[in-house]
């Protein structure tokens, strides 16, 4: 099959198998090579701690950020309750290693297992809740799996939340940053890799008709309810896994960073970003934890720079203020997202000098 | 009659998204006080035209891209319903959209929106006068009523807007004959007696010419055919077309009428 | 027996708040059907203004008060056009997100003017309303604020159902294009919509400021307990909010009371979920009402 070196001006697609590729040149491909080379053979030397740091809450957000998406902007399922299936699964990959022994190898994926198996019971309402709805309900699946993380002492540790330990992978200590960055970008390319082709596949498909139209996709043979539930529980996996994730990153969990807001500024990840795009749920989440990093250090140089403390304390609401407005200016003027900035971007330097 | 112009639609297309066109080169006259009826099979462009005067387009996403609508002088192409309305022109709109979950006499207010704040009491009566079956049931809600009776509600809920112009979209549609003779009775006293001019879009030709001063024939967004009523009946084609009688004025077999198989051409 | 009848009033009373904060939802929601997430910011808008009036300004109460109303009700109008126009035929994720945004936008902006402490209004309201029913006691402000309360149902309802107004802005909802076509000012109705619930989530929001002070954060999350109170109520049913409110308001003090204080605050949320389960439209929500 010969492969295209360029982009084709029009759409010469002879097969299925073709229009169903990814990448639709060797360019492309070359592309995405260059970029892993970056990832992992350059930036994890040239970067110092902080920015490491910040790398991987980035990565971390957004392997959750692409599974919200895929429940969100692929099957339309909006849920509020994101935030808590990220706590569930930093709680039960915790638990998995603190109480049961568990590597890290096996708990974080069995941390993601178990919130997908969560995932499952929250999005049970879906069967006959749509919209309005169904959000309010898990809304109210947020403040359960709240409630449950603090209150059910004995396994979670309540307020005091776990402290984790046996933090190694194979030997390697994990308490370090960059030994860390592998680990999250490597489960990070992976899957990534799994929710780009979950999209093409016959399930992507099937949400991508749910979305559109449910009852259409009724009629044409998709029983949709085990395919919402399938949604939720790849969703909640994304979370779950990022949750796990988090909790050895972090190394002691408490309730209190699941709460509503997590969810919601994975809901702003997406919305920015762009819904229903992978590489938008990642812009996202870039943006959304450079935004948060931005903010924290303007407060903090207006502290250095002598303004009273007091002042300094008040302008901290501002952050959310920025959120919100990022919010509202991403939907009324892109609604989009990221995704389709970036496209167009992309776009103009590909066609350049012609407009289109 | 005096021989004034209210209405002229000068040479107008319609574009749906950008991309659909329906009306090609429409144009009509309505003068002051006539009763003028629009013929023309489905999806001719009856419904878009009316919807282009009254502005009704906007919603739909179609606009009028050439050609120009002036009532009373003053253009009024692509102009916002709610000036639109204000200026006197009321559409009933087609299929009877009435309120359901308000009752008979709220739907009728609602029909005051043009001018709020005024007293409206003296309209209410003259609705009830035109329409006794709207008065006995003026507090039960829309919703349940009969399709002649929502007929009757939609018709004075647009009389409660005090129309110069009142545009009917098929006021017969699903109605029994003696509801239809009913109401095109009403609607001919309404012109006699408030001096409103009317324009009848209709499928029911012959009830429509009944009334009519005046009539257009619609076909794929043009008019194809257009005279005063009383030569319209005579029309041989419209005759065989829309009237279902044969040339010599017989009713005519529906066998024989034959017209779904070859599509006359007028021009 | 004292202590369930304790309880029974303190969850009427708190019952009777829900319902309150829930009206202006449901006034959104019934004319524009927009799900409104920002609504305890806007509560708290209207509880800080009136703050402001009527403990920073000095001014007396009586006045305070209109110019809150006034203001929220400009500020509803401002809003409605600014963010929420250009968004309408927008799908509804979109203006859902969009009211989740101004809603964080507001709260950022109102805990950067005025803290997340608790804050108390002058005290204003007369002794002599509190009342005595057998061994229990109720408080000059529950009584009071019952009072504002229900005038301000009993306005609204009057508004809706008889004036011009009132039926122009039900028209809307039920069958826009028929609204237009009649002359309605769609566009105005729907800003209108926006300032009535801005004024109405005000009110509440004064009211729930005078019982528990005004906080930021409570009130916002106040914002959130509507849901479970609209949902029980059917969303576009202001009789239906105010017993779903007092439904839940019950449902809370009495879990607090007897079972524990800890589940107090999730239990409108699990019994939602079960009602959900059982009649998706909620307990009093119209299934749509289809006659071909």
């Amino acid at each position: 099959m010969p492969k295209f070196q360029f982009h084709p001006c029009g759409n010469f697609k002879e097969s299925y198998f073709k229009e169903l590729t990814i990448f639709e040149t060797d360019f492309g491909r070359l592309w995405l090579l260059i970029g892993l080379a970056l990832l992992f053979g350059i930036i994890p030397f040239v970067s110092g701690p902080y920015t490491l740091y910040i790398l991987n809450t980035v990565g971390i957000y957004a392997i959750s950020a692409i599974g919200l998406n895929l429940l969100i902007g692929y099957t339309g399922q909006i849920s509020l309750g994101h935030g808590a299936f990220f706590g569930v699964g930093a709680y039960a990959a915790a638990i998995l290693a603190t109480k049961a022994g568990f590597p890290f190898w096996a708990a974080v994926p069995a941390g993601g297992i178990m919130t997908a198996v969560v995932g499952i019971v929250f999005g049970l309402p879906s069967a006959r809740l749509k919209h309005l709805y169904l959000l309010i309900a898990t809304l109210a699946g947020q403040f359960i799996i709240e409630y449950v993380l603090v209150q059910w002492d004995s396994l979670t540790g309540g307020a005091e939340g776990i402290v984790v330990t046996n933090t190694s992978l194979f030997g390697l200590d994990l308490g370090n940053d960059r030994t860390f960055f592998y680990v999250i970008f490597v489960c990070f390319v992976g899957l990534t890799w799994m929710a780009v082709n979950l999209i093409r596949t016959r399930y992507g498909r099937a949400f991508i008709a749910i979305r559109d139209n449910d009852k259409a996709a009724e009629g044409m043979g998709i029983p949709i309810f085990p395919y919402k539930l399938l949604a939720f529980a790849i969703s909640s996996f994304y979370a779950g896994f990022a949750g796990a994730l988090y909790a050895y990153y972090t190394m002691s969990i408490t309730p209190e960073p699941f709460n509503l807001w997590l969810s919601i500024e994975f809901i702003a990840m997406i919305i920015i970003g762009g819904l229903g795009s992978i590489p938008g749920a990642v812009f996202g989440a870039v943006f959304i934890v450079g935004l948060s990093e931005i903010l924290s250090h303007v407060t903090e140089y207006l502290m250095n720079v002598g303004v009273s403390t007091s002042v300094a304390i008040t302008i901290a609401p501002l952050r959310e203020f920025v959120y919100g407005l990022s919010i509202i200016l991403f939907i009324i003027f892109e609604p989009k997202g990221l995704a389709e900035v970036w496209r167009i971007i992309r776009s103009s330097f590909r066609l350049w000098p012609f407009s289109y | 009659m005096e021989d004034h112009i209210s209405l002229l639609i000068n040479n107008i297309s319609v574009v749906y998204s950008d991309v659909i066109q329906v009306l090609k080169g429409v144009s009509l006259a309505i003068k002051k006080g006539q009763v003028v009826s629009l013929l023309g099979s489905n999806g001719a462009g009856k419904s878009t035209t009316l919807k282009a005067i009254s502005g009704l387009l906007k919603p739909e996403n179609g606009k009028v891209t050439e050609g120009f609508i002036e009532y009373d002088g003053v253009p009024v192409q692509n102009s916002s319903p709610e000036e639109i309305t204000r200026k006197g022109i009321i559409q009933v709109l087609e299929g009877r959209q009435e309120f359901k979950y308000l009752t008979v006499e709220e739907n009728l207010r609602v029909g005051t929106a043009t001018r709020w704040g005024k007293p409206y009491q003296k309209d209410l009566e003259l609705v009830y006068h035109y329409f006794p079956a709207l008065l006995a049931r003026k507090r039960s809600k829309a919703g349940y009523c009969s399709g002649g009776e929502l007929q009757m509600l939609v018709i004075g809920r647009a009389l409660m807007a005090h129309p110069m112009l009142l545009l009917l979209d098929e006021p017969s549609l699903g109605l029994a004959p003696i509801l239809v003779k009913e109401i095109f009775q009403i609607i001919r006293r309404i012109n006699h007696e408030q001096g409103t001019t009317l324009m009848v879009v209709e499928q029911n030709a012959n009830m429509a010419l009944q009334i009519a001063n005046y009539g257009y024939v619609m076909e794929n967004g043009k008019i194809v055919l257009e005279s005063e009523a009383e030569e319209l009946r005579e029309n041989p084609d419209v005759k065989e077309f829309y009237l279902g009688t044969a040339a010599s004025g017989a009713l005519k077999s529906y066998k024989d009428v034959k017209s779904y198989k070859r599509r006359k051409r007028w021009l | 027996m004292e202590f369930f009848l304790q309880l029974l009033v303190n969850g009427l009373s708190l019952g009777f708040l829900y319902a309150l904060s829930a009206l202006g939802f449901v006034m959104i929601f019934k004319s524009s059907s927009v799900l409104n997430l920002a609504h305890g910011e806007l509560l708290a808008i209207g509880a800080f203004m009136f703050l402001a009036l009527s403990a920073w300004a000095n001014l007396p109460i009586v006045l305070a008060f209109a110019l809150t109303l006034a203001g929220t009700f400009a500020l509803g109008f401002v809003v409605e056009r600014l963010f929420l126009r250009p968004l309408i035929g927008e799908s509804l994720i979109e203006v859902i997100m969009l009211t989740l945004g101004l809603g964080i936008m507001f709260k950022g902006l109102l805990l950067f003017i005025f803290g997340g402490d608790i804050h108390d209004y002058p005290k204003f309201l007369p002794e002599g309303l509190s009342l005595q029913l057998g061994a229990i006691q109720i408080p000059s402000v529950n009584v009071a604020s019952f009072i504002i309360g229900i005038v301000f149902v009993i306005l609204f309802g009057f508004f809706f159902k008889y004036s011009s107004q009132g039926i122009y802005m039900r028209s809307v909802a039920d069958n826009q294009p028929a609204a237009l076509s009649l002359g309605v000012h769609v566009r105005r109705v729907f800003a209108l919509s926006w300032a009535i619930a801005f004024i109405v989530a005000a009110m509440s929001g004064i009211i729930l400021g005078i019982i528990n002070g005004i906080n930021v954060h409570e009130l916002s999350a106040i914002g959130l307990k509507v849901f479970p109170v609209v949902i029980l109520g059917g969303l576009d049913s202001i009789g239906g909010a105010i017993l779903g409110g007092v439904i839940i308001g019950l449902l809370e003090t009495f879990t607090g009371g007897y079972i524990s204080t800890s589940l107090r605050e999730v239990i409108p949320y699990i019994v939602l979920i079960l009602i959900l389960m059982v009649r998706p439209y909620g307990l009093f929500g119209l299934v749509e009402i289809e006659r071909v």
